[in-house]
């Protein structure tokens, strides 16, 4: 059978005309299609959104990484209310233990602290870190202007620093920051690089991240010599209440050499630290578990919207049904005089079939707007970041068609099936 | 006669109905024959089976028994599509109650037997508009049927019935819901037409309708009683 398109322009045109008679109607019915669509589209947009970020936020931790983090137990917090100094969380001889591991390409250490930045009369709280040059390349922390400090400055023990975009834009809104001297405590750092920006949002914060933005970088060595290996923490109730703790490193940073090594790699870890740290003040951090637990939790999310997707469609899809099957009936008389002056039974399917694909398709356009509409709403009032992809469009509108095919068909053949002497004497 | 010119040829045709469990039977072995260009009155009381035979002729519906030939061709065997291709193409119907689809303005209702032809739109259109001057709407052709008078409706069915070029024109009581005035217009009309060469056939219990045919068939209990 030749298939003629100027004919089927004509059948659309006349299945459009026929739902435009009833357009309120024709909008009541598809108003179920309208909203399986748009969620269908927004629930993959916040899906993607929040992989997407999640997934961004771990590779910027290395995927090929392990980070063990000191904990400091609560049971040391209670006994610390007067000046108590606590000893807690990775030191070197645990880096030298875990260095033996075969599998383990290397290891940064990082001595942290929390304290105020000041440039003149500026300052902001940022995140201290005292580490080695090999930080940059293992945490793929880019440099937009200056340079990372290097071996030669790890050496020396030379006062400079690299400082986040956060604390580049709070301490110099106006000024190149370059060669400029920040004060932390009572000591001075020259200004060396300042770091690219990394995506960070707080979602994740509570498990794994630092927003790398408000950090300073300074050599491992010049944070031993200026600060050494204690920690001071501010109270609430003044200096009695302050914390004093010795901690040589708060991080590790392992690089392992190949992805399937990691688990086992974990495990090790985790049997050695434990013989030498009874109290389990440390955390073991695997991004790569973290991703995929991430995955995990985008595969539940989507399966729990998706059905209630697939709930309002299907739902939708009855209701067009339900109307072309009254359609049918008001217009019995119609199909006859249609089949009497010589329309085949398919010509009969083809036209009640093309009003319900047009009446579901419509839905779907209307759908397409308000699906794209709601992951604006959301990502403006929400803050979550959403991701629009051209295939849950394409997806969602061939769902709409799918739909109108589907719960169109019926009525369609039972138009078609009717005798046309009994329609034509239908009243 | 020459038997090539024979349009409609009914041999003992048998029609039974199946109402719930019971057979009905309608026509109980009719035989006839109407040549081309001919104007035949079917007459008789309601029941008798006039309607059906007329269906039947028009390829609505299908004999029980019996042979039907359409211009010489045994259609009595063929499926529901080539039924609606013979309607397509050779077939033009009239109802009593005009029978037009009224979301559709006069000129699309006319169009339709062509749209299934699937015949190029403009050629449509130009033979749409050309009948509907025939029969006297050539300016009532964006209006729906609910603004026209009955007689007016009635027009509009004739000119659909034209629009296939039919062999045949099949009309049910096409009179049967018409004022004596409009009435007597549109048999006219029908006669026109049938004087053109068009062959006509008409069923009716309305003897005045009946006078204007050159052959009455009379039926009576599904079967024919009188003709003349």
């Amino acid at each position: 059978m030749k298939i003629n398109i100027a004919h089927l322009i004509r059948i659309v045109r006349h299945g459009w005309k026929n739902i435009w008679l009833h357009k309120l109607r024709s909008f009541l019915t598809v108003l179920g299609i309208v909203f399986g669509v748009a969620s269908v589209i927004a629930m993959l947009a916040i899906g993607e959104g929040a992989s997407y970020e999640a997934r961004k936020m771990i590779e910027s931790l290395g995927s090929n990484n392990i980070i063990i983090k000191s904990v400091k137990l609560p049971a040391d917090a209670k006994s610390q209310q007067v000046s108590f100094l606590g000893v807690y969380g990775l030191t070197d001889r645990d880096l030298r233990k875990l260095e033996t591991i075969p599998s383990v390409v290397r290891i940064i250490p990082a001595w942290e602290m929390e304290d105020d930045v000041w440039y003149y009369e500026k300052n902001i709280s940022a995140r201290v870190v005292g580490t080695l040059p090999d930080y940059k390349e293992i945490m793929n922390l880019s440099i937009k202007t200056g340079r990372f400090f290097d071996y030669t400055d790890l050496q020396n023990a030379t006062p400079v620093a690299v400082i986040g975009s956060t604390v580049r834009t709070s301490l110099f809104p106006a000024e190149d920051p370059i060669g400029k001297t920040i004060k932390i405590k009572s000591s001075y750092f020259t200004i060396i690089g300042i770091a690219g920006e990394k995506i960070f949002t707080g979602a994740s914060e509570s498990f794994v991240a630092e927003d790398m933005n408000i950090a300073v970088y300074i050599p491992l060595t010049t944070t031993k010599l200026f600060f050494g290996e204690y920690e001071v923490k501010r109270g609430t109730g003044g200096f009695q209440s302050w914390e004093r703790n010795w901690v040589q490193y708060h991080k590790f940073i392992i690089q392992v050499s190949e992805t399937d090594k990691i688990l086992t790699t974990a495990s090790l870890i985790s049997d050695i630290l434990s013989q030498t740290h009874k109290k389990q003040d440390y955390q073991i951090i695997v991004p790569l578990e973290l991703l995929r637990q991430a995955e995990r939790t985008k595969r539940i999310f989507n399966i729990v919207l998706g059905s209630i997707a697939a709930i309002s469609l299907i739902v939708g899809g009855i209701g067009i049904m339900n109307i072309m099957l009254a359609i049918v009936t008001e217009r019995t008389r119609e199909i006859g005089i249609r089949r009497a002056v010589g329309a085949k039974r398919r010509d009969i399917i083809n036209q009640f079939l093309t009003e319900s694909i047009i009446l579901s398709a419509s839905g779907g356009f209307i759908g397409i707007l308000l699906g794209i509409a709601i992951p604006k709403a959301v990502t403006k009032f929400a803050g979550m970041m959403t991701l629009i992809t051209p295939w849950s469009i394409l997806l969602s509108f061939s769902i709409s068609v799918a739909v109108g095919i589907t719960f169109g068909l019926y009525p369609a053949r039972k138009a078609a099936g009717l005798d046309p002497i009994q329609a034509l004497r239908y009243e | 006669m020459n038997h090539n010119n024979s349009i409609v040829k009914f041999e003992n045709v048998v029609k039974v109905y199946h109402l719930g469990g019971i057979e009905l039977p309608v026509l109980r072995g009719v035989s006839c024959e109407i040549q081309k260009g001919e104007h035949v009155a079917i007459m008789g009381p309601s029941g008798s089976g006039k309607t059906t035979m007329l269906n039947i002729m028009g390829c609505l519906d299908t004999v029980t028994s019996g042979k039907y030939f359409l211009e010489g061709k045994d259609i009595s065997t063929l499926d529901d599509d080539q039924l609606s291709e013979i309607r397509s193409k050779k077939i033009g119907f009239i109802f009593q109650s005009y029978n037009l689809i009224p979301q559709l303005t006069v000129l699309e209702n006319i169009e339709m037997p062509l749209f299934y032809q699937q015949v190029d739109e403009e050629k449509t259109r130009e033979k749409a508009i050309e009948l509907a001057r025939m029969v006297g709407l050539g300016d009532r052709i964006k209006h729906r049927p609910s603004e026209l008078s009955g007689g007016q409706q009635q027009r509009v069915a004739i000119a659909r019935a034209l629009m296939n070029d039919p062999i045949l024109i099949l009309a049910d009581e096409p009179t049967g819901n018409l004022d004596s005035v409009s009435g007597k217009e549109i048999m006219k009309l029908l006669c026109e037409l049938n004087e053109k060469g068009t062959t006509l056939i008409v069923v009716t219990h309305d003897p005045n309708v009946a006078k204007y045919s050159g052959r009455i068939l009379k039926m009576l209990d599904g079967r024919i009683s009188d003709e003349n």
